[in-house]
């Protein structure tokens, strides 16, 4: 059977029964939902709804204490074995790792860089984290360490001046400058990353997580402390980067112009459990969504915000 | 950002002009306080007189020296111009590219030949106390200070026993040399040092990885400490492990050859440096001049090595793990071996120069290994601004030849009296000069950061936004 990557709509993530306990507090409790291939899927929810602990579980920041997030790149006809595969005590499937092939992660089981190397999950985080004291164009080459790593022939090459190196690392920054260019910041990549405004950083932390090539980019808020037209600014590039880089994205959000405006998929939490899955329609229209969610004192200005008029 | 414009300027001092009268009431007061801490401190010295009974002994004219300088030093201050902007005073001392490349090159033109400059101006049997006490000496710590620049001032983990990998360095070629290569192959005897530099730099470097190991997962304080513990269990051991290291009798190492060719004969058989060339006057001259430059070629090869690792994948992500080691890892890179390397690197640099120190010095023993060395190879690293290899050479200059020109200022006893050893106060000095420097310039003499790659033009990153690291 030839292998073959997940069309639009299928599986990639698939995430099962997690359960994230601190001591007594549950944060997350039997979570599941999928996260599908070429696709935006938001999760929202109230502050303290267990979203950034999903995300941390996901991209292995937590090891989340039970459950099984599998994900998935090849179609759905070739993840029969999945079960096999938990048994087996592996982290992923043969060949998972093998460049033009694919298989399965099984990401519960894997430590953070890993994830980010092998699975190819990026990620940002709520309080942007870019190397501030090392430039824009520093932070998009540092994205790329592992290929350049191996390129540098674990440094040895590179440090004999090895042409393979030279030709990777030219590589490496078409890729930043490309990126630059899509974000508008090329004419600031000599600048400290830390110089830029806030949108700016945001727009670069973007850019640095893609510069890993990902295969699903998880954006923690982030449209946070942006403006109304970076916004608008926001919802172009992450519709380019699922269009045209055909990366999916699973995003935590709180703004709902951009929520509502480019998602494809939303799975709403509440007190650590899934309360809503749908497309916005549905959710925007789910009665548990609407009362606890948003509250249910103020529920005209609640159905507006929930409708996304209200800006 | 708040904290870097507020500096150490002291309150009102720099803001509102002070009436002279004003002035005078503070000076007075520091002066009394100055008083008051000599008396104690200063003034009462006991000393035995010949029937050995303790006897007090007032100093009074240095307690008034004492407070006489604090005096006017404070009046000075009180009453200076207010700056208008300490902001642009401490830009314009930041260094441009071109000025500090016109550095390099000048610095390295000087040190090449510094020593032909010491023979001429003060003669041969002069020349062994330039060359060797200061040359030799602030060589080693400025090739130390680059060394431990690699793990504190990029990759930005804070190690306080770095000494110890000096020692295992020392003690690599006091043992090989005096111990494995007589038993086996007496033959290389004389090319032993050659043979245990790289031996030296690797188990240097093992010992820095296991070092690294235990301390992957602790940060900032947690760290410091258990590198401090590190540094004094390897001088523990080389103190109470008396059949391995010889305890506090120490080890005679043999001397540095010039490639095989020794500078002094010990049987007085062998031709040595000085017949095969022949060259007359005092050997230890050329042995001092050759040490000289080996510390020179090892130092250089460590800038080197640093200069061109900072541009590697390697390099670059020891600084973003000083900047944000969770983003780091968010971006696959293996945090573990990153520091790993770091370590065993910076260390493998120690090693080299604890080799180089053990030919150099002929004997070791612990008492060359202990905390006060490491906190100043620190000291040097945090002083010349933490990243920057000029910055750690001219601090390592700066601290190393200062406790020399110390040792130098005899016509001080004409002022303080002849029982005045300027030597001793070196450690107040330096703790004087510290705190100054770290209200002059808080992140170190070149605190600006060169970025390694470039798009249009290599700009230099403001030392206020470069992170610090922690852990």
């Amino acid at each position: 059977m030839r292998l073959v990557p997940p069309r639009k709509g299928d599986p990639l993530l698939v995430v099962e029964h997690m359960t994230m306990r601190f001591g007594g507090l549950v944060a997350v409790s039997n979570l599941s939902f999928t996260a599908q291939a070429g696709l935006i899927t938001a999760l929202i929810g109230p502050n303290g709804a267990g979203k950034t602990t999903v995300f941390n579980c996901i991209t292995g920041f937590y090891k989340p204490t039970t459950g099984r997030m599998a994900l998935q790149t090849l179609a759905p006809q070739h993840n029969r074995d999945i079960d096999a595969l938990t048994r087996s005590g592996r982290r992923w499937s043969a060949g998972a790792t093998t460049p033009g092939t694919g298989g399965t992660f099984l990401l519960e089981r894997m430590p953070d860089y890993e994830i980010a190397a092998k699975a190819r999950v990026a990620r940002t985080f709520q309080n942007i984290r870019l190397f501030s004291g090392m430039t824009v164009l520093e932070n998009l080459i540092v994205a790329q360490h592992n290929k350049l790593m191996d390129a540098s022939g674990w440094t040895v090459k590179g440090l004999l001046g090895s042409r393979v190196y030279k030709a990777a690392e030219a590589e490496a920054i078409d890729r930043a400058r490309l990126w630059l260019q899509r974000i508008g910041l090329e004419d600031r990549a000599d600048d400290a990353a830390g110089e830029l405004p806030y949108g700016a950083q945001r727009r670069l932390e973007i850019a640095r997580a893609m510069c890993t090539e990902p295969r699903l980019l998880c954006l923690d808020e982030p449209a946070a402390g942006l403006n109304p037209r970076e916004s608008a600014e926001l919802n172009t590039l992450l519709k380019h980067i699922r269009d045209e880089d055909g990366v999916s994205i699973l995003l935590i959000e709180h703004d709902m112009s951009v929520v509502m405006g480019i998602s494809d998929h939303i799975v709403v939490l509440e007190y650590g459990k899934k309360i809503s899955d749908g497309t916005p329609e549905h959710v925007r229209n789910d009665p548990k969504v609407i009362a606890a969610y948003l509250g249910v004192e103020d529920e005209e200005e609640v159905a507006a915000a929930v409708r996304g008029d209200a800006r | 950002m708040a904290g870097k414009s507020s500096g150490g300027e002291a309150p009102g001092a720099a803001s509102a002009p002070v009436s002279v009268l004003d002035a005078l009431k503070g000076a007075l007061f520091a002066a009394l306080i100055a008083l008051g801490l000599c008396i104690p401190m200063v003034l009462l010295r006991t000393e035995q007189d010949i029937s050995n009974r303790l006897v007090l002994e007032p100093k009074w004219g240095l307690v008034a020296a004492i407070v006489g300088i604090v005096f006017a030093a404070r009046l000075a201050w009180l009453m200076k111009p207010a700056r208008q902007s300490s902001t642009k005073a401490r830009a314009a001392l930041t260094l441009s590219p071109g000025a500090a490349r016109g550095l390099q090159v000048g610095g390295l033109a000087l040190l090449a030949l510094y020593p032909i400059f010491a023979l001429l101006v003060v003669g041969p049997s002069g020349a062994i106390k330039w060359v060797d006490n200061f040359g030799v000496k602030i060589l080693i710590f400025v090739m130390l200070g680059w060394g431990l620049n690699i793990v504190v001032g990029l990759a930005g983990l804070l190690d306080l026993g770095y000494v110890a990998f000096y020692a295992v360095g020392a003690y690599a070629y006091a043992i090989i040399a005096t111990k494995v290569i007589p038993a086996t192959a007496p033959a290389l005897g004389p090319y032993a040092f050659w043979i245990c530099l790289p031996i030296a730099g690797l188990l240097a470097a093992f010992w820095g990885i296991i070092l690294g190991f235990p301390v992957l997962r602790l940060r900032g304080d947690y760290l410091a400490i258990v590198t401090l513990a590190f540094g004094e269990i390897i001088r523990l051991v080389l103190i109470n492990w008396i059949d391995f290291s010889n305890g506090y009798a120490g080890i005679q190492t043999p001397r540095i050859t010039f490639f095989g060719v020794p500078f002094t004969s010990l049987s007085g058989d062998e031709r040595t440096f000085s017949d095969i060339f022949g060259l007359t006057g005092t050997p230890t001259v050329y042995r001092a001049i050759f040490l000289y430059y080996v510390i020179l070629c090892l130092a250089l090869l460590t800038a080197a090595v640093t200069i061109r690792l900072r541009r590697m994948p390697i390099g670059r992500a020891w600084e973003a793990l000083r900047e944000d080691e969770i983003a780091c890892r968010s971006l696959g890179i293996n945090t573990t071996n990153t520091k790993l390397t770091a370590f065993a690197i910076g260390a493998g640099f120690g090693g080299f120069a604890g080799a180089f120190f053990s030919a150099r010095q002929g004997f070791i023993d612990p008492k060359s290994f202990e905390f006060i060395e490491s906190a100043t190879i620190l000291a040097i690293v945090v002083l010349g601004g933490m990243g920057s290899l000029l910055g750690v050479a001219i601090a390592a200059i700066a601290m190393i030849g200062g406790i020399e020109i110390l040792r130098e200022l005899d016509w001080l006893k004409r002022i303080f009296g002849p029982d005045f050893d300027p030597a001793l106060y070196r450690m107040l000095i330096f703790g004087l000069a510290m705190v100054l420097m770290m209200i002059w310039k808080p992140r170190g003499l070149i605190s600006t950061r060169e970025p390694t790659i470039f798009l249009k033009e290599r700009r230099a990153v403001s030392g206020a936004l470069v992170k610090e690291g922690h852990g």
